[in-house]
């Protein structure tokens, strides 16, 4: 299409331009009452944080069983390869070595580990062992042996003929005609029917037009044209992934894992192994930190194999070598933007065309890809003309997956940064420009209908929206008009400031299920059992939290088990944002009908009507006379009626209320050596009701300094074969307690009346800010754009040294 | 081979591997609020006191150790420097996932014991060689500054 040329906006040459709408308004912000709850909104102590400190909580590596055997894998050290032969015969000799797996003599059955609902929307494409091997660091092998020493012993007399192919590692030509195909063998796709097109290496294609993007392009005053760039990461839980198989007294298979998603992990696996969901059990224990890393299931079934074939527990614990090269990763992507404004900045068109490396296998392909678009462009609903197109490809580099933030971090790297070169080339203050672009309460996207997840979206209004807030506070608290394009210069050293704006969701919009289950005890505590998976989150916390506020009992009372398949109802696990907001309506809801059960029994006792009732502090009080907790449960097992005080509940969404933030940073960039340092970190967050407030901002403070680390110094580092140079902390830097900038976090609260008490979610959104805040903020510094992850010292150095600034 | 090692106050004879470090020892006798998050002495989820001193386990051959004095975070249970610890760094929010917590707490047990009021920077630099992933690490700063304040 024809570039509209650009009007030239005045004094675009200078610099320090002096910009009359970069006035400090008058600051009127009145924080928005919170309800009083007993319970609710306070920073009650973490219901396992004692025995985490104490080091009593149990991981999965904790649990210890007589007799355990250690699995070890062989990795292909070719980044495309044929297996042609197999031999383990010298392995098969050395005493203590059990079992050998591989793709001759395991389950061939195609599968996605994306971890997702059923019917995923992942492509089927891979298989416990493959026989074509995709990159360094798939899976070729599996030795079950009495100790880890003599699995990894063995794995090195494992002998393999490979017939090498051709490996394809740049993704922006995977789709070229002539490169090599990575998945050519029948029936790989989806389950559901999406497009597929493993002849272009092409795992999803997505296309969605609002209004229409080529007549408001040509409308526009003003036309915007900008690629972006976003790198792998490592999730880099402390706990490596883990798993532990054995068979229980009635010879069912029990399998504890590390795991965001026990129920996926049971299907998955009753799936691959041939065998029914009666015959697995689940267990999450403790979780040490997942962000996506975990929602897939690619160790269970090899543990719970042996297991099967051998009757023997079997233990996998990766080392953190393995985490870093045969895991999941964040999904690279390239982000075309294409945007037309009229001369104050009103967007008329918006563009976004995504392409994105999903490694090997297309594990989240699609759904990560959507999320680029979804989760992005309803932030700016001013824009009549919206257009998202998106394509996901294969190539013989690591396998991408689900990372916090999923999708909309890459995609707001490029918006926010988009916005702030509008801002700069239109003279306007690009706090302006997102006030007159973003979405308000009251207000829709056509987006939420049309892009959906690996189908549409679900019609939403937005009912509460604290941006405007979130923006107005941040300013105040940078100070942001005493700084921005002033470049205030310490010898080699000059500060700047930059700012982003963001949204996620909570939950998945009529996919994603949460539920809950509670009994009464006699003295009046509750057992609260939920399939909601706490890794570290907090999740069992607030979820406790809920169910407290709604029962007038003391968080105390709350016994909270989380989770177990056998034993806490249906959940899809912790993804997608939707804890707090799909399970803690199900507790919600549990919780109500519990609290009617009791007013019933109480009405029964003292033969008053129920709703002249009232519930307090573990009484419920008649006309008459009170009634204690202990009283109305003994009453309920023991004496007239009798029946447990017991309820259930599920919920699922009709809508997926978006947390709101906006992000402001102050950093100093050396000129001299290119480091760039982030000096101050303001994240206001708007998620409805914060439940837990303390543990609200734990959240938003972990997704800030993973953003900023992810921004200035994490990079993977392949080398020319596709392996992975850095594959360990020491190679693979991580910020420390000593890196880390002044961070505030200011919680917005609103009420969200699709919430369980006003909440939304809160655990991905504030991944989305360092990035694009961090590389707007340098250009205010030093007037160079980085338009690429990561802006390591070295490339800023190198670009300072070759790059004539304006 | 047999070594013998002071353990939290006692002593006893483990059956060791050649190579076996004092992580694998620990872990295997049951000490597991020691944990193993990297092998490479980079994140420090294996801390223990070695004679009072702190080191990541990981980095340690068992057999070099012959009759010293660990303590692990077991040992530290009735410690009421470790105890205090471990009620900020809750009450501030500096646990959630809480596998990095036990390094952490051992560590900032040997850090306020040698320095009962460091400075923000002080804390930061003790803390500078366990890796969290969860916190950001702001909470987990903000409880070891609660703990010195109450000294």
């Amino acid at each position: 299409m024809e570039e509209k040329p650009l009007k030239k906006p005045q004094e675009s040459k200078s610099v320090k331009k002096t910009i009359t709408a970069q006035k400090a308004p008058e600051f009127t912000y009145k924080p928005f009452q919170l309800q009083q709850f007993s319970c609710v909104g306070k920073s009650v102590l973490k219901i396992d944080g004692i025995s985490l400190a104490r080091g009593r909580a149990l991981f999965t590596d904790d649990f210890q069983i007589p007799q355990v055997h250690y699995v070890k894998f062989l990795y292909s050290p070719h980044a495309h390869a044929r297996i042609l032969k197999i031999d383990t015969s010298g392995a098969e000799k050395i005493p203590g070595v059990v079992d050998i797996i591989h793709c001759f003599n395991s389950p061939q059955t195609l599968h996605t580990t994306a971890g997702q609902g059923y019917p995923e929307p992942s492509p089927y494409d891979t298989m416990m062992f493959n026989s074509t091997v995709r990159f360094i660091g798939d899976k070729v092998a599996a030795v079950l042996a009495r100790t880890p020493q003599i699995a990894d012993k063995a794995l090195k007399l494992i002998k393999v003929e490979y017939e090498l192919l051709p490996p394809l590692f740049d993704f922006e030509k995977a789709y070229e005609p002539g490169a090599p195909q990575l998945h050519p063998e029948p029936g790989k796709g989806y389950l559901a029917g999406m497009t597929y097109k493993p002849e272009e290496n092409t795992c999803a294609l997505v296309e969605i037009n609002c209004g229409n993007f080529e007549a408001g392009i040509k409308m526009s005053d003003y036309t915007f044209d900008e690629t972006f760039y976003t790198h792998y990461a490592s999730h880099a839980m402390l706990e490596p992934h883990a798993v532990l198989s054995y068979l229980d007294e009635q010879d069912r298979l029990v399998i504890i894992s590390s795991t965001q998603v026990p129920f996926h992990a049971r299907r998955i696996c009753a799936m691959i192994l041939g065998i029914p969901e009666r015959r697995i059990r689940v267990i999450k224990p403790r979780i040490g930190g997942g962000f996506g890393c975990k929602q897939e299931v690619f160790l269970e079934y090899y543990a719970a194999y042996f297991t099967l074939r051998t009757g023997l527990p079997a233990k996998i614990v990766l080392t953190r070598r393995e985490v870093f090269r045969s895991t999941r990763y964040r999904h690279p992507m390239r982000l075309h933007l294409r945007v037309g404004t009229k001369p104050d900045g009103t967007l008329q068109a918006i563009w976004i065309d995504a392409l994105m490396n999903n490694g090997a296998y297309g594990t989240h392909g699609l759904t990560v890809l959507s999320n680029a678009g979804s989760k992005v462009l309803p932030l700016v609903n001013k824009a009549p003309h919206q257009r998202f197109t998106g394509r996901t490809v294969y190539t013989n580099l690591p396998i991408a997956g689900a990372y916090r933030g999923y999708g909309a971090t890459q995609g707001y790297f490029a918006l926010n940064q988009m916005f702030d070169i509008i801002a700069d080339r239109l003279n306007l203050d690009v706090v302006e420009l997102f006030r007159k672009n973003a979405i308000r309460r009251g207000e829709t996207s056509p987006i939420f209908e049309k892009l959906g997840e690996g189908k549409a979206g679900s019609r939403q209004d937005i009912e509460s929206c604290g941006l405007p807030d979130c923006i107005e506070v941040g300013l105040k608290e940078i100070d942001w008009y005493a700084k921005r394009r002033k470049r205030l210069t310490d010898g080699t050293r000059v500060r700047g400031v930059g700012m982003a704006c963001m949204m996620q969701g909570s939950g998945i919009p009529r996919v994603d299920m949460g539920s809950a289950y509670m009994k009464m005890n006699e003295d009046g505590s509750i057992n609260l059992q939920v399939g909601a998976t706490d890794l570290g989150t907090g999740s069992d916390t607030i979820l406790a939290q809920i169910a407290a506020e709604t029962l007038m009992v003391p968080i105390e009372d709350i016994i909270v088990k989380s989770s177990d398949t056998d034993f806490t109802p249906f959940d899809v696990g912790a993804y997608a944002s939707s804890t707090t907001f799909v399970s803690g309506c199900a507790v919600l809801r549990c919780a109500q009908q519990i609290r009617e059960q009791i007013l019933g029994v109480a009405a029964e006792i003292l033969r008053e009507p129920a709703e002249s009732l009232q519930m307090a502090q573990k009484t419920v009080r008649g006309k008459a006379r009170a009634l204690t907790f202990r009283e109305i449960c003994q009453y309920a097992l023991y004496t007239e009626n009798q029946f447990q005080i017991q309820a259930s509940s599920s919920y699922v969404s009709p809508v997926s209320p978006p947390p709101f933030s906006a992000h402001f940073v102050e950093v100093e960039v050396d000129r001299a050596t290119g480091d760039v340092r982030v000096i101050k970190y303001i994240a206001a967050v708007d998620c409805g009701t914060p439940i837990n407030p303390r543990l609200v901002e734990g959240q938003v403070e972990g997704a800030i300094v993973n953003g900023i680390s992810w921004t200035l110094i994490e990079e993977f580092r392949f080398d020319e074969k596709g392996a992975q140079l850095n594959t360990d902390f020491g190679r693979y830097k991580l910020f420390t307690a000593a890196d880390i900038p002044e961070i505030k976090t200011i919680l917005i609260p609103t009420y969200e009346p699709n919430g369980p008490y006003g909440a939304k979610s809160v655990s991905e959104v504030a991944m989305n800010g360092p990035a694009p805040a961090i590389a707007n903020a340098i250009y205010d510094a030093i007037g160079i754009r980085f338009r690429a992850l990561p802006i390591t010292a070295e490339k800023v150095f190198q670009t300072l040294k070759t790059q004539s600034t304006r | 081979m047999q070594v013998k090692l002071t353990v939290n106050g006692e002593t006893n004879t483990f059956k060791i591997q050649p190579g076996e470090t004092l992580l694998e020892t620990l872990r295997a006798a049951g000490y597991t609020g020691v944990k193993c998050g990297c092998e490479a002495g980079d994140c420090g989820a294996c801390l223990v006191l070695l004679n009072d001193l702190p080191v990541n386990s990981c980095q340690v051959l068992t057999a070099a150790i012959a009759d010293e004095a660990v303590t692990t975070i077991e040992g530290l249970s009735r410690d009421s420097l470790a105890n205090l610890i471990q009620q900020e760094l809750v009450a501030a929010g500096g646990v959630q996932c809480g596998f990095c917590t036990p390094g952490i707490v051992v560590s900032a047990t040997a850090l306020l014991r040698a320095n009962p009021h460091p400075n923000r920077a002080e804390i930061q630099q003790a803390l500078a060689s366990h890796l969290c992933r969860c916190t950001g690490y702001v909470k987990i700063i903000e409880g070891i500054q609660n703990v010195a304040r109450r000294l």
